[in-house]
This record gives C-alpha cells, sequence and structure tokens, in this order.
C-alpha cells in the first residue's frame, strides 16, 4: 500500500514536471496557428479556432524570416564543419602525439576556461573592425572555430585509442596524416557526431555575439532578427509564436533525433579533472 | 616527418584561432580598460589616452554599476541553488526505481535546454502577460490578484529567475542522474538491512557520494549566471527602472551603444575578477568541509 502510494507520487510528480517543461513549447506551437489578435482574450485560448498559416506567410514574406533562416543554417553549418576540423586535429594531437610542453600547454587552454567570452569580445569587436570583418559572416565564424571545450572532448575521447595501432601503422611507413585519415578519424567517429551536434546547437543559439558583430538586417541570424521583430511587434503574440517556432523547432528536432549522443557528450564533457 | 613537426601541424589552426581571436582579445581588453577609448578615438585613435585606472575608480563610484552588480548577484544567489535543487530533485525522480516510462520523462524535462534563450523568452513575455497571460489567468482561479511579473520592479527579476530556472534545470539535471547512477546499490541494501529510512539513505548516503559531483555543477553554474544578458534583453530591455540590468547588460549598453569601450572594458574584467573570487571562495570553503 506504502509503495503504491509512492509509486503514485513518483509518477505524479514526474508528469507535473513534464507538464511545466513542455507547456510553454506546446503553447507557442498552438498559438502560431491562431488568427492575428485571437491569443489576446479572455480566458486565454488553448487551440486555435480555425487554424491559419497567415503567420508564417507574413513572417516569410514581409518580415524577412526567409533569410534569417538561411543565414542561421549556413552560419551554424560551416561553423560546425570548421571547428569539428580544427578540433578533432587539436585534439588527437594532445592525445597521442608526443611533443615538448604538451601536458603545460593543455593545462593553459583548460585554465583559459575561466576567463568568460564577453572580456574579449570588446576588442575581438575593434579587431574584426579593423580588418573589415564586422556585419559580414565571417566575423560570425572566425572566432568560433575552434574550441577548448571541442579540443578537451577529442582528446579525452581518443586517449582511448591504442597506442599500438598507431605505432604499427608509423612502422609500415604511413604519413602521420594518412594515419589521422585512414585510422585515427574513424574510430572518432562516435564523438565526431556528438561535437558536431554541440557545435551547431551551440552556434545556432548563440545571441551576444553576433548581435554585436552583425550590424545590418541583411546578415541576422534567427535569435537576433527574432529580438529585433519583438521590438517592434510587441503585440502581435500569434507572429511572434511563429517567428520562436521556426528558431526553435530546427534544433529540437535535430535533439530529439541525435539525443543519445547530445547526452554522452554532455556527460563526456563535464567529468573534468 | 617527424611526430613532433607533426604535432604542431595538426594543432596550428586551432591554436591560432583560440590565439588570435581569444587570448589576443583578453590581453588586449586589459589594456583597453586603462585607456578612455571612446566614439572620439574609434573615430580617430590619436584621440586615446592612457588613464591607468581611472576607469575602474569611476565605475566604483557610479551607482548603475553597483545596481547592475546587486542585480546580478541577486540573480546568482537565488537563481543556482533553486536551479540545482529542481535539477536534483528531478534526477531523484528519474532515478527511482519506481518511475514509469523514464526515456520519455527525461527528454521532455530535457527539451528546454536546447531550446534557443531569445525564442523561449519571447513565449514566457506572453505567458507571463498582466492582462492576457496564462500565469495570471491561473493565479485567478485560485484567487490571487493580477501580478504585473516583467512591468513591477519587485517582480521582473523572480519571473526572468524563474525563466532560468525552467530553461536549465534539465542539464545539471543529466549530469546528476549520472551522479546517482553511479552511486552502488550494496550501499542501500546495507542501509535498508539496518533499518535506515528512505530519508536518512539520502541524507547519509546520496549526499555525500554526490558531493563532488555537486561541487563542480555548482561552479559551472555559478559561472554560467553571472554571465546574465540574453534573457533581460529580450524579456525586459533592463527594466523596469533598470530593475533587470545585469553586468553583462550594462557592458554591452556601455560598449556597443554609447561605444564607452575603455569603460565596458574595465566593467567586463570587474565581472571576471568577481567570477573568479566566487570561484576559488567556493573551492575553498568545499576544501574545508572536506576535510571536517
Amino acid at each position: 500500500m506504502n509503495s503504491r502510494l509512492a509509486k503514485a507520487l513518483i509518477n505524479g510528480l514526474l508528469i507535473g514536471g513534464a507538464v511545466v517543461a513542455l507547456f510553454p513549447l506546446l503553447w507557442m506551437l498552438s498559438v502560431s496557428f491562431m488568427q492575428p489578435g485571437e491569443a489576446s482574450a479572455l480566458p486565454p485560448p488553448l487551440l486555435p479556432v480555425h487554424a491559419t498559416l497567415a503567420n508564417y506567410r507574413e513572417l516569410f514574406v514581409h518580415a524577412g524570416m526567409g533569410r534569417y533562416l538561411i543565414n542561421s543554417f549556413a552560419i551554424s553549418s560551416v561553423i560546425t564543419a570548421l571547428s569539428l576540423a580544427f578540433n578533432l586535429m587539436a585534439g588527437y594531437a594532445f592525445a597521442k602525439l608526443r611533443f615538448a610542453g604538451r601536458e603545460r600547454l593543455f593545462q593553459v587552454l583548460i585554465g583559459a576556461l575561466v576567463i568568460p567570452a564577453q572580456v574579449a569580445m570588446l576588442p575581438l569587436f575593434l579587431l574584426l573592425k579593423y580588418i573589415g570583418m564586422v556585419n559580414s559572416y565571417a566575423g560570425v565564424v572566425v572566432p568560433a572555430m575552434a574550441s577548448v571545450f571541442g579540443i578537451f572532448l577529442v582528446r579525452q575521447y581518443a586517449r582511448g585509442i591504442p597506442d599500438e595501432l598507431i605505432e604499427a601503422a608509423r612502422i609500415d611507413g604511413a604519413s602521420e596524416w594518412r594515419i589521422f585519415g585512414q585510422i585515427v578519424l574513424p574510430l572518432l567517429k562516435p564523438i565526431m557526431v556528438t561535437l558536431a551536434i554541440f557545435s551547431f546547437l551551440a552556434a545556432w543559439n548563440d545571441f551576444m555575439w553576433p548581435l554585436i558583430v552583425l550590424t545590418g538586417q541583411e546578415h541576422y541570424t534567427l535569435p537576433i532578427g527574432l529580438a529585433s521583430l519583438a521590438r517592434e511587434h510587441a503585440q502581435d503574440s500569434e507572429l511572434m509564436m511563429a517567428g520562436s517556432v521556426i528558431t526553435v523547432l530546427p534544433v529540437l528536432l535535430l535533439f530529439l533525433a541525435m539525443q543519445r549522443y547530445y547526452l554522452e557528450g554532455l556527460l563526456l564533457g563535464s567529468v573534468k579533472g | 616527418m617527424s611526430s613532433q613537426r607533426a604535432a604542431w601541424l595538426f594543432l596550428t589552426p586551432a591554436l591560432v584561432v583560440l590565439g588570435v581571436f581569444f587570448l589576443l582579445p583578453v590581453i588586449a581588453a586589459l589594456a583597453l580598460s586603462l585607456t578612455d577609448y571612446d566614439l572620439y578615438a574609434l573615430a580617430n585613435i590619436h584621440n586615446l589616452r592612457f588613464v591607468a585606472l581611472q576607469n575602474y575608480w569611476a565605475l566604483l563610484q557610479r551607482p548603475l554599476f553597483w545596481s547592475a552588480l546587486g542585480h546580478t548577484v541577486y540573480f546568482v544567489a537565488v537563481g543556482v541553488p533553486l536551479s540545482m535543487s529542481t535539477s536534483l530533485g528531478a534526477a531523484l525522480l528519474l532515478n527511482s526505481p519506481l518511475a514509469r516510462c523514464k526515456p520519455f520523462f527525461r527528454t521532455a524535462l530535457f527539451a528546454p535546454v536546447v531550446t534557443t534563450v531569445v525564442a523561449v523568452a519571447v513565449i514566457w513575455r506572453y505567458l507571463f502577460n498582466t492582462k492576457y497571460g496564462m500565469a495570471n489567468f491561473a493565479l485567478g482561479h485560485a484567487g490571487i490578484q493580477a501580478i504585473d511579473w516583467l512591468g513591477d520592479p519587485r517582480w521582473a527579476m523572480p519571473t526572468i529567475i524563474l525563466f532560468a530556472v525552467w530553461k536549465n534545470f534539465g542539464y545539471n539535471m543529466i549530469i546528476f542522474l549520472a551522479g546517482l547512477q553511479a552511486i552502488p546499490a550494496d550501499l542501500y541494501e546495507a542501509a535498508r538491512i539496518d533499518g535506515a529510512s528512505v530519508w536518512r539513505q539520502c541524507r547519509h548516503i546520496t549526499l555525500p557520494m554526490l558531493g563532488p559531483t555537486m561541487l563542480m555543477v555548482s561552479i559551472l553554474t555559478v559561472s554560467g549566471y553571472f554571465q546574465l544578458f540574453a534573457e533581460p534583453y529580450v524579456m525586459t530591455e533592463g527594466g523596469p527602472l533598470q530593475s533587470t540590468t545585469s553586468v553583462l547588460y550594462l557592458m554591452y549598453d556601455e560598449g556597443f551603444k554609447w561605444w564607452n569601450l575603455g569603460s565596458a572594458s574595465a566593467v567586463a574584467f570587474l565581472l571576471f575578477l568577481i567570477m573568479f573570487a566566487v570561484t576559488a571562495l567556493m573551492l575553498k570553503l568545499a576544501r574545508r568541509g572536506g576535510e571536517a
């Protein structure tokens, strides 16, 4: 009897928690299909009376949302590809190649994690201004091409590769690039997937730096475009919810499809020290 | 090609990126904070003057800096414990052998973490709308008067804290869940044979075994919460009456609205120093607690 009560309590709390976690997202989806002004009523409606795509049409035709969507996809994909390449190479070197000062250098990198990224943003803006990268896609991409976290993640994983495998290839006369490309990379596939999802999500959701470096609408990513729309259209809840759906849905779907890799990476990245 | 040379070739791209676009700017930020870099210097570099610690001195005398710091500390001091206890509670529920459909609940509770802050902050703005929002509608049913969530200086920060907890608790929940699953089952078995209650098992086995995880999670969460920016930017624009202006919000306004880049760099460095001191203090306290 007591255990049945405990079971009901635990599952009841879990259902309550899931409702709180998901309700805002489901509400967003529902309101995005409502007629303009429909959500501003009492009692607040839960479902649209006559579902419409008008808000989405308005966003794509008049508010330039299509452009933001393409910008977000392009920027996030390029960041993912480049940072993946650079972090994989560096992480592998820290894990498996011997060179003077390896541990010291790695410790310096890990130590740099205590510095919040925002400290670098003001001079970085000036630097990019002098080399003409402010208000360009490159301005968002370039600083994100490598990350200490990514290098750390790859190093942790690559340390599990047996040394004999690499040594044997070296004795067979394979070049270092060949060893990396043909032996190491295939073994790093799981961490590549994990890191790719992490980089893509981080690039997609990033707000402060794109807000600073992208000054013209034509280069806006979705979060920046949405924030600026939200200031203009504060009263149009239906329109804004459609904008939020467009912004959130791609990453939410990516997460749902690749959940296992994402959560594994989260745990691998959090066992520092 | 020697292994040494190969190693450096593999490292070069990442190190160049981190060096040029992170390390160099950090050092430059320190230099910048000692100058009066502003709109005039931006137009013509000859207008730049070295002012030593004047930016810091001026900031420490500005009420706005202290209030921004106060709001940020409020957000951290209330938000982090609330966020971590929610994470721990959710992890304990998910770890219970009595829980059903665990994968579904885990995904559902984690979903807010991967969403875009700006987009979900926009949703919350409407859910907490004074007149038509769901929150006040639900409170009205319970007989509670409507609250001006984002328009009342007393309520704006608590609303942002609630939002941050909702958005972030899933992350630490996953870490706590892994920590809980790593606790050997025979410890609980032995305790049960000795007749320890569930509450005492929790206090004497679960919490001590989670200790190291707890320390790491709290340090990471504290540093994350100190970097409050997007939430007030979207939900309140720092208001009402600047009650949600955080330190980073101040840095952004100072640097990119008024173009006082020297003074903004000083803000950034002060924030860094404060975060560093708080982290060091937490580590020290944890070490002392561990010895006792």
